[in-house]
């Protein structure tokens, strides 16, 4: 069974998460209109054999969103960040490119 | 009551004292406390127990443990009847009752038997050619018989009698078997002060000590070191539980057998445990399986397993017979012909190698076995069991057919064609197991993180390796785990003890040919499905050549058995039939469970009512006290409808709703999803979510709002209410809450993390009702005193706080049933309090309680969408809300809603649906289709235009066929059904190809199911007050 180290909980059983799947897709603006994009964002995959980032939520937990980086090959869990700490230092990384 | 024939005087680990009585196949035998089923059997010198699966072959015991193939039985019955037992695995206990399987109309006389003179017809991929060619149509008159006659055990049909129990474990380091380097690698951890556990499936710890006889040091160790182990707290022994599973993260899966070994459970005890342990390490100490040798016959009842003939003489006291043969290629069966002999058995060694150590060639003579080297068994000869094998010389290097050379009475064949690592736990893991050329054996080549082996699975040979073994794996897990052995104490533990013998090496015999001059017998390899030698040559020929492939093809190893005893045989024939190594055959995978494991274990206590968890309102008792049929919404028991003495459903529901729309009633809402959004940015946030617009909306009032997923279907709908500037309560549909929750903290967290925006589930902490009818108004005005309940005080789509007497509420005038209506809220724990006050005041205002029921007629006839009509396909213009979607703002979902797909004018519509003639069912999930397309198809097909019919309502049975004339998917569906109180007749809503523009316009509802076709009208979705007049009324 698949065992995710909450940040928050500690390390839990699976089944206390929601899968959501690939984490390294980024929401177009609200703003943008462009079906390709959205499309893009909604329902193309990578399927990466090795290192995948993808969205769990500790549903039955915190109901923190986290960011967890894991092995498709071996299930490793390589690591687990809390989505919004993730999602932030992306908003400031941009800022600093801007 | 019969003598136990075949026991012998004294010695082993059985309870004299303790006689115990059961019966095989009626017949009454006595065994004694200690034994197996298996073993009392053998002590009985009962031969036959089973037939074989395919074939019908007599079939005897093979093995003393969880690989048994042939010794399969039902054991109990009626409701705790559980069909293949392995009668080697099943504890004696006194009132067992066991019957043997596969046999009709008794095991002597079978008549399935005869399957076996046509075995050609049954050889590999027989089911694939049947289904197959000309064959086909026979088929479907001959399985029946062939279903009947292949196979085990029968299921049984009555529900389980036993309860069963789930069980949550952790520890430091997992010990898998109590052999002797278990029970080193447990204590030496356990020294160090680890969390141990240390499983196995035998009754008693001890593993390959128990059935060691007299071998030097070896009860005593053992019992030295359960003294030892009971004195560590901090090791937790759990016998008669097997770990079937290695999980991600080091998690095992075991099933305690608590209560198998007694007639029934104790009260209150389950009959079997489930658990999930959780281990930082573990330690694979799960000995080996022995492998049986393939030659003509081998399947004959009195052959057997060397080591399993040793543990029935030393473990049980059983002799399995008094003839005995011995046929080795290896150094392990010389110790069951010495017990053999000790036990007073006549003893023949054959040894397919020519040359032993000389220690041995001296142990046989002073026991006075005869040995018979470089020689091999051709074949064995008898009808129900064994009665002479004959001998060939042999060369494992040159495998030839030989001549007989003599023949050997016997009754018992002992066989040893090596011992297999049983790795099975670190093959599920992905390390698949490799052929080791020096050992004659499939051996681990990585080990998975956190695992290790020890003892047998390791290739260790002997006590004194195996100990050894243990202890050093046991001080590895201990140093994983940061413990340096500091304050460890305790004597060597393989002090003393001797040292291997001088080992000749094993010479490995895939298969014997058959001798000179004699017709050729089956050589089984798969016993369990009666998969020969011969089937694996035909597979190899016909092309089916990698391992998996042949597999699948011949159905080897695929028994419940998971071939323990076949699958090295069969890689060696498949190697020397495609001239290669065997370590280029490859493997098969291993896959969870490693024994057979009952559903019901699995399921535990989550049956019936335990199957989900219920939420209830906090008004629930009440409904229960006055008698309502509950109907569920997701994990929600909610009222159906409340019914008069003698009422059915539907009278009840139409009482309910017209009372509703005359005079006034109330429902339970609880259930609503409610979530509590606040913070500066929170109507930003809603704006994003929703198609329409909450920044403008003022404090105190509410809002009906739609959301769409991001691909633009619709996802959820409800009201939302601006409490303060920053504060809104958000509900959702009762079905729709969990899944919105989610979505707004996934938005929150990764797409907008700036957004100052909290949100919180608060469906359980506020208790609703809705009071809805003309005299709503009425009832709450005497209850509530500090709210201005006119339709200047509250107007529509208003919000008011206040009090009901000492209890807050939220008061919210909106409308589900398009009566003039309020959502009244409170703290849940106040909800049955304010649900008694306004019953009390609603006795003065003819004020009726109604269930969801009537709440969704009443929905149906205002034409508002809910369950049936939000079904993850629809759009927002489907459901008729296009004008809704914000011109001035971006949501989520906006862009991929204007695909082309999404704005297809075609797209099927809401509109009302009625029925055509006043005959006929509506029924939700009926395919509406265009009339046209019915006559088109009839007339083509040169056949009469099916007349729409009214069925006759008694029929609820399937007729299959085709009677409405149509094909495909149509043109929509029919997704809510109701009686109209209002306006007495059914109405539906549904989905239709043009919608609102068909308004008029008669068409097909067609339910293949029932082969109905029903003529049906599309009429406009709001089929009561249009115009809305009633919110005010």
């Amino acid at each position: 069974m698949l065992r995710i180290a909450c940040p928050y909980c500690g390390e839990r059983d699976y089944i206390e998460f929601l899968y959501a799947g690939d984490a390294a897709r980024e929401m177009p603006a609200l703003s943008d209109t462009d079906i390709d994009r959205w499309t893009d964002f909604v329902f193309f995959r990578d399927d990466p054999k090795g290192e995948h980032a993808e969205y769990w939520q500790h549903q039955h937990g915190c109901r923190q969103w986290l960011k967890v980086i894991r092995d498709t090959v071996t299930h490793r869990v390589i690591s687990v960040t809390p989505a919004i700490e993730a999602g932030l230092q992306a908003d400031e990384d941009k800022v600093e490119v801007a | 009551m019969t003598r136990q024939s075949n026991r012998l005087q004294s010695g082993g680990r059985i309870d004299r004292s303790k006689p115990l009585s059961f019966s095989f196949d009626g017949k009454t035998y006595q065994g004694y406390a200690g034994d197996t089923l298996a073993s009392a059997l053998v002590a009985n010198g009962v031969r036959l127990v089973g037939r074989s699966f395919k074939y019908h072959r007599p079939r005897g015991i093979l093995t003393a443990g969880i690989e048994e193939p042939n010794a399969l039985v039902t054991m109990r019955g009626g409701a705790r009847h559980e069909p293949n037992v392995a009668a080697t695995k099943a504890e004696l206990y006194d009132g067992l009752e066991a019957v043997s399987q596969n046999r009709w109309p008794s095991l002597k006389h079978d008549m399935m038997s005869v399957v076996g003179l046509f075995s050609k017809l049954f050889a590999a991929g027989f089911y694939y050619k049947t289904f197959m060619g000309p064959t086909r149509g026979a088929w479907m008159v001959y399985e029946h018989f062939i279903r009947k006659a292949a196979g085990m055990g029968d299921p049984t049909t009555v529900p389980d009698a036993d309860t069963y129990e789930k069980a949550h474990g952790f520890c430091d380091l997992l010990v898998v078997g109590a052999g002797p380097a278990g029970l080193a690698a447990a204590i030496t951890a356990g020294r160090r002060g680890l969390r141990v556990i240390l499983v196995e499936d035998d009754a008693q710890l001890g593993g390959s000590l128990l059935e060691a006889g007299g071998d030097a040091g070896a009860g005593e160790w053992l019992q030295s070191a359960l003294i030892e182990l009971d004195a560590l707290p901090n090791v937790r022994v759990m016998t008669r539980t097997c770990v079937f599973g290695a999980y991600d993260g080091m998690t095992f899966a075991l099933i305690e057998r608590v209560s198998d070994h007694l007639k029934e459970p104790a009260p209150f005890q389950p009959r079997q445990r489930y658990w999930r342990i959780r281990a930082e390490r573990a330690i694979l100490a799960s000995g080996q399986i022995e492998r049986p040798l393939v030659f003509g016959n081998n399947d004959l009842p009195g052959v057997m397993l060397a080591g399993a003939v040793r543990t029935y003489v030393n473990r049980h006291a059983a002799l399995p017979g008094r003839k005995a043969v011995v046929f080795t290629n290896n150094d392990s069966a010389y110790a069951t012909a010495a017990d053999l002999r000790a036990a007073g058995a006549d003893v023949s060694l054959v040894d397919v190698r020519s040359h032993i150590s000389g220690d041995l060639r001296e142990r046989m003579n002073r026991s006075g076995v005869e040995l018979h080297l470089g020689c091999a068994v051709g074949r064995a000869n008898g009808g129900r069991q064994v009665a002479s094998v004959d001998i060939v010389p042999f060369d494992p290097a040159r495998p030839a057919r030989a001549a007989i050379r003599t023949r050997l009475t016997c009754d018992l064949l002992a066989v040893s064609g090596g011992w297999t690592p049983t790795l099975h736990l670190m093959g599920q893991r992905g390390a698949k197991p490799v052929y080791d050329e020096a050992s004659a054996a499939l051996v681990a080549n990585t080990i998975p993180e956190g695992f290790d082996i020890a003892g047998g699975a390791a290739g260790e040979d002997g006590l004194k390796a195996s100990v050894a073994g243990g202890v050093r794996a046991g001080e590895a897990a201990a140093k994983a785990c940061g413990q340096d052995g500091q304050g460890a104490q305790g004597r060597p533990l393989a002090d003393g003890l001797a040292d291997a013998p001088e080992v000749t090496p094993i010479t490995p015999v895939w298969q014997i040919p058959h001798p000179l001059n004699t017709r050729a017998r089956k050589k089984f390899v798969d016993l369990q499905h009666d998969v020969g030698a011969e089937d694996l040559e035909l597979a190899q020929r016909e092309g089916y050549v990698s391992v998996e492939h042949t597999k699948r093809y011949t159905t080897l190893g695929m028994a419940n058995d998971q071939g323990k005893t076949s699958n090295l045989n069969a890689l060696g024939i498949m190697a020397g039939l495609r001239g290669q190594p065997i370590a280029e055959v490859g493997t098969t995978t291993f896959r969870p469970p490693y024994r057979p494991v009952s559903i019901g274990v699995l399921t535990g206590p989550e049956t019936g009512l335990h199957f989900k968890p219920s939420r209830r309102s906090p008004m629930h008792d009440w409904h229960e006290a006055q008698g309502a049929d509950f109907t569920t919404t997701g994990l929600w028991l909610r009222p159906w409808y409340f019914p008069n003495p003698g009422e059915t459903r539907a009278e009840a529901y139409i009482r309910e709703a017209a009372h509703v729309r005359r005079a006034v009633g109330m429902v339970d809402v609880s259930s609503l999803g409610k979530i509590d959004v606040q913070g500066p940015d929170a109507a930003e946030f809603l704006n994003r979510v929703y198609v329409n617009g909450f920044k403008k909306l003022p404090v105190g009032k509410a809002r009906y709002g739609v959301m769409l997923r991001p691909d633009g279907i619709v996802m959820d709908d409800g009201t939302t209410s601006r409490i303060s500037q920053d504060h809104y309560f958000m509900t959702t549909t009762t079905g729709g809450a969990g899944k919105v929750m989610s979505h707004l903290e996934f938005l929150l967290q990764t797409a907008w993390p700036d957004l100052r925006v909290h949100v919180t589930s608060v469906t359980s902490q506020w208790a609703g009702m809705a009071i809805a009818g003309p005299r709503s108004r009425e009832v709450l005005e005497g209850v509530i005193s500090d709210i201005d309940l006119s339709d200047e005080g509250t107007p529509f789509m208003g919000v008011r706080h206040g009090h009901a007497g000492d209890l807050p509420v939220r008061v919210l005038r909106i409308s589900f049933s398009g009566e003039r209506a309020y959502e009244v809220y409170t703290p849940a724990g106040y909800g049955m309090a304010l649900w008694q006050r306004l019953l009390e005041q609603g006795k003065s205002c003819d004020m009726c309680v109604y269930g969801v029921e009537a709440l969704g007629a009443l929905r149906i006839e205002k034409g508002h969408v809910a369950g049936g009509e939000l079904e993850g396909r629809t759009t927002l213009a489907d459901m008729g809300l296009g004008r809704m979607a914000s011109t001035k703002k971006p949501f989520i979902g906006g862009a991929l809603a204007q695909r082309e797909g999404m704005i297809d004018p075609d797209r099927p519509q809401l509109v009302g649906l009625e029925l055509a003639n006043g005959a006929g069912t509506l029924r939700a999930g009926a395919i509406l289709c265009d009339p046209a397309a019915r006559y088109t198809r009839a007339i083509a097909r040169g056949g009469s235009i099916p007349e729409p019919v009214a069925p006759n309502p008694a029929d609820k049975g399937f007729t299959p066929g085709n009677g409405s004339g149509h094909m495909g998917h149509g043109i929509g569906f029919v997704s809510s059904v109701t009686w109209s109180p209002e306006l007495n007749r059914n109405i539906a809503l549904g989905y239709v190809s043009g919608g609102m523009a068909r308004k008029g316009e008669q068409i097909d509802a067609v339910f293949p199911m029932y082969d109905e076709l029903t003529a049906v009208r599309v009429t406009s979705p709001h089929f009561v007050d249009p115009e809305g007049e009633r919110l005010h009324g």
